[in-house]
């Protein structure tokens, strides 16, 4: 008679498999297949009437290499980065400070916060074109009130990304204000009232005890906010399309691009495969050092 | 409908139509316009004609955004088996349309000489190609000169005469440069290799060769042509410095913060219906001749479809480019009636009678040139634009960003030397 | 100190003005003629004009089914998926478990945006090209709502599951007698992020549509906007208030239940 254990377990097997197998399918479709076979056409020649595709190795990848508009991208990709992150992150810190506090109006200022993250990127970059058209947008006639020059925002190399940059902010902020918002009513009150008896002033409090316990969760927002350094590109098409000479043009536009304007599948294959290469060293950078040291699960 | 297909492939091509009430064929045609609004409307309106007169035929009529968009999204369909047998495309998309072996001449579908030969030729010429005719024009424009009247006039100048030459662009440029608003704004989004085609043309030198496989981007009359471009902010001041937004600037026109700009006539119409001063079109003005490339969009006939489909699908282009219908959207856009017979309708007659402005672009036609096409059209004219923008931004000289371009142009064309 | 302690409310109400200022602008923009909205006369008539000219400018009516449908496909096949992987995950045991786990886990990386080239390939050879469910399928197996539901999951008590097996539930029979109930607010703050993700979302429903049968409201107002000929801030504006108009709203609505949602699913 066979062991009711091992008969429980392959049960368990069974059941888990089923209950697993809708989203495998699923998972393995849209995302692990076709990482795959990004790995694979990138090792092919593009192929049109005159000249057939053929296995080139890694010459696509040294195309890539030799195209200065890659490299400049790809830095423009790493300032995107670079800047929004901490300014993000800084804001949304502030914004829950303040909305967690007594402040007048604050329901007001708590909704007009978070109001940019239920907006789509494509209305946000509408909203924000008028803003810096030159001659009649918002900020030109504001700036005409303190006799500033009008300033071409999206039309000069200077100053693309950066207005490109301030979208994405204003956009991400009130949404990793939530998850602050969410921590700091998880601190005890004690520990308000505590610091408050020792005599500590609410700054030596926020920075001694509110930071320190927020850590986790800036370490949280830290990987989503590198994650949308890359995903969040939908204001380009708006905005700049990546211009002044491609002085806006981040990586997932260039992708975009090549594949769909271009209908160079192999070279945005090739960039693909890079970008997922450091999507991978995040994801290893969250398994091995963030889950480490705290313990959400 | 498969069942009837080979007994009508064995009838002669173009006559497949001889017993219509066999079966129904649907068309999809792509095609691109401006911002919405009621251009969609007088497309779905020829259409619903058409139909009507069809009754054989319906017409899926699809807008797909702007030019770039329709050709994204066109093809991407027919990559992925998606029916479509036409669309209204770039006229400039030709040679990476018969390279990606897509569409088919029109001399394989019809015979009719008469009716190729009833447009007029220089909007032909971006679609004859290896001795074929590819493309047959319908929403076509040059680059008009649209200045506003009233500030001609504060300026002290005869607001009757807008600029013919280089020269006479940047001194009255100068005289109507104000605190307030620009003398003068050509764009450099969206579509700078056209405007600086253009001047290129006016100073002599055409940019690319007739059969797409070179660039002249490095000629010295050409860096020059940058060069003057630039010194319109830089050295005179008459225009904004920075790239000009191509979206934005029939707005600052209408708002008046520059009293002249270049634009497609494909805008005539909004302007007219929103511009609350007095305004005149000009042809373009000249230095070493007078000139303006063509743009807009051509018909093109999609090669994987059925003969009765092709069939069916030049009837509408022949419907939707006929003199009365090419008057009726000349009038709703501001695009040219693309044959001399349209400007001979009563309906074009009267409303250019009444709108002298509406000729400018059709009378500009003669000195116009083909617009900038050429084998990987799309990064070969993405390197040119860029050259543009850089110079004028000030991150490159000229000489240097053009050089650049022509480079990167001559590698993407050597595979098709 | 004192200082700061009296500037911050000003700060912060100096800082939501300016965030909330863009859509104010285009609120405001979109009620007047263009020529009164760029020159801020204030004075200047209220109108709807611009409503009118948009929603005639594009089959609007189309794009918000298409979007209507897209949100509540996704959702459907999100619940579904994840609440099934999600409960293997919490409470059965069974080898090769964690390596799945860290599998799917990989997938919060490998975004479907990233992917687009290929699952582009996928879509067509699976006919979905142009269809809805094209647009909501890679979305459909979400590792973040498979890690959400697993969450909630585990911290149903033992007993009640206990209690349910002993009246003879089968497997699947407490899962949604007991788990599904016990997890309702998760499904709550998972439901609200996954419409507003998806209502919003554009690169993937881009590359993805061809046509207005399957069009969805933000792919439909970037054509809208597409300047070829010139864009008209008035129209444009208005197109953006209609479009985000109905999310706005159900926010402003539910805001309260929005926030607590986040708070109480835990995400953090």
């Amino acid at each position: 008679m066979p062991d009711l254990a091992a008969l429980r377990r392959r049960r368990h097997a069974i059941h888990g498999w089923l209950l697993l197998t809708p989203a495998l399918v699923m998972l393995t479709t849209f995302a692990f297949y076709p990482t795959v076979a990004t790995l694979w056409t990138s090792l092919f020649s593009r192929g049109t009437r005159r000249r057939p595709t053929e296995f080139v190795g890694l010459e696509n990848y040294q195309r890539l290499f030799d195209d200065p508009t890659f490299w400049l991208v790809a830095k423009n990709n790493l300032l995107y980065a670079g800047v929004t992150i901490p300014i993000s992150i800084a804001l949304a810190l502030a914004m829950a400070l303040w909305a967690n506090s007594k402040i007048p109006a604050r329901s007001f200022v708590r909704t007009a916060y978070f109001t940019p993250t239920v907006l789509p990127m494509i209305a946000a970059g509408n909203l924000w074109l008028f803003f810096y058209t030159p001659g009649f947008g918002v900020l030109d006639q504001i700036g005409a009130l303190f006799g500033a020059p009008s300033v071409n925002w999206l039309g000069q190399p200077e100053t693309a990304l950066w207005a490109v940059c301030a979208v994405t902010i204003w956009k991400e902020a009130g949404f990793f204000m939530i998850f602050y918002l969410a921590a700091l009513q998880t601190i005890p009150p004690d520990l308000k009232e505590a610091a408050q008896i020792e005599g500590a002033s609410r700054w030596a409090y926020t920075r001694r005890i509110v930071l320190p316990l927020l850590m986790p969760t800036t370490l949280f927002i830290l990987v989503n906010a590198m994650i949308n350094s890359v995903k969040l590109i939908d204001h380009l098409f708006i905005l700049t399309k990546g211009g002044p000479s491609d002085a806006s043009k981040l990586i997932l536009y260039y992708i975009w691009e090549n594949a769909f304007a271009f209908f160079d599948a192999p070279a945005a294959a090739a960039m693909t495969v890079l970008v997922l290469a450091v999507l991978g060293a995040l994801a290893a950078f969250q398994f091995f050092v963030i889950d480490r040291r705290t313990h959400y699960r | 409908m498969l069942r009837y297909a080979p007994a009508a492939m064995m009838l002669a091509a173009g006559t497949a139509l001889v017993n219509p009430a066999l079966a129904e064929t649907e068309l999809t045609m792509y095609y691109p316009i401006a911002v919405g609004g009621p251009l969609t409307q007088v497309v779905d309106g020829i259409v619903a004609e058409f139909e009507e007169a069809n009754p054989d035929i319906t017409v899926n009529a699809i807008y797909a955004g702007n030019y770039d968009d329709t050709r994204i999204k066109a093809l991407s369909a027919l990559n992925s088996g998606e029916p479509a047998q036409l669309a209204v495309m770039f006229s400039i998309d030709a040679y990476d349309l018969i390279e990606q072996d897509l569409i088919v001449p029109f001399d394989d579908v019809t015979d009719d000489a008469a009716w190729l030969d009833s447009f007029y030729p220089a909007l032909m010429a971006n679609g004859q190609i290896e001795g074929k005719t590819w493309g047959v024009p319908f929403q076509r424009s040059t680059i008009v000169a649209y200045y506003n009247k009233d500030m001609f006039r504060a300026a002290g100048l005869d607001p009757e005469k807008a600029p013919t030459t280089w020269d006479e662009m940047v001194e009255m440029g100068k005289a109507l440069t104000t605190d307030d608003h620009h003398g003068l704004m050509i764009p450099s989004t969206g579509y700078p290799y056209w405007m600086f085609q253009a001047l290129a043309i006016q100073n002599g030198k055409e940019v690319m060769s007739n059969d797409g496989l070179t660039t002249y981007f490095d000629d010295p009359a050409v860096v020059e042509t940058l060069e003057f471009w630039k010194s319109l902010s830089v050295e005179h001041g008459i225009m904004p410095e920075g790239t000009v937004e191509w979206g934005t600037l029939r707005q600052a026109f209408l708002e008046g913060k520059t009293a002249m700009m270049w634009h497609s006539t494909g805008n005539l119409t909004a302007v007219k219906n929103n511009a609350q001063f007095d305004f005149g079109v000009a042809m373009l003005p000249a230095n070493e001749r007078l000139g303006s490339p063509t743009g807009g969009g051509n018909f093109y006939l999609f090669k994987d479809s059925t003969d009765e489909e092709k069939a069916a699908a030049l009837k509408l282009i022949q419907f939707m480019t006929s003199p009365e219908k090419a008057a009726e959207w000349s009038i709703a856009t501001g695009y040219m009636g693309v044959s001399p017979a349209a400007y001979e309708t009563d309906a074009l007659q009267a409303y250019t009678a009444e709108f002298p402005p509406a000729l400018v672009a059709r009378d500009q036609l003669e000195h116009a040139v083909a617009e900038f096409s050429t084998f990987e059209t799309a990064r070969v004219r993405e390197g040119l634009n860029n050259a543009i923008q850089a110079a004028l931004t000030g991150t490159k000289s000229p000489a240097e960003a053009l050089a650049e371009a022509q480079a990167a142009a001559e590698r993407l064309l050597s595979a098709y030397q | 100190m004192t200082l700061l302690n009296r500037l911050e409310p000003v700060l912060a109400l100096a800082l939501a003005a300016i965030w909330i200022s863009p859509l104010i602008f285009a609120f405001w923009a979109a009620f007047h003629a263009s020529t009164d909205a760029v020159n801020f006369n204030l004075g200047a008539a209220w109108t709807l004009d611009n409503f009118r000219t948009a929603w005639e400018g594009a089959p609007w009516l189309r794009y918000f089914l298409n979007s209507f449908l897209l949100v509540t496909i996704v959702l459907i096949g999100q619940f579904l998926l994840c609440t099934l992987a999600g409960f293997a995950f919490a409470q059965i045991d069974f080898r090769g478990k964690d390596v799945l786990f860290v599998l799917v886990l990989l997938q919060l990386f490998i975004l479907p945006e990233v992917l687009i080239v290929e699952n582009y390939k996928v879509a067509t050879q699976l006919g979905l090209l142009d269809t809805i469910l094209g647009i909501g399928a890679p979305y459909m197996a979400s590792a973040f709502g498979i890690f959400l539901m697993r969450q909630a999951f585990k911290s149903v008590p033992k007993e009640l599951d206990e209690a349910a097996r002993v009246e003879g539930c089968s497997l699947l029979g407490v899962l949604w007698r007991v788990y599904v109930p016990a997890a309702r607010p998760t499904y709550l703050a998972y439901a609200l992020v996954s419409i507003s993700t998806h209502w919003n979302n554009f690169l993937w429903p881009l590359v993805v549509t061809n046509n207005e049968s399957s069009r969805p409201l933000t792919v439909g107002l970037s054509i809208f906007g597409a300047p070829e000929n010139g864009v008209d801030i008035s129209v444009i504006s208005a197109a953006t208030v209609m479009v985000i108009a109905p999310l706005l709203v159900l926010f402003l609505v539910f805001q309260r239940q929005f926030v607590q949602a986040f708070l109480r699913a835990g995400i953090k």
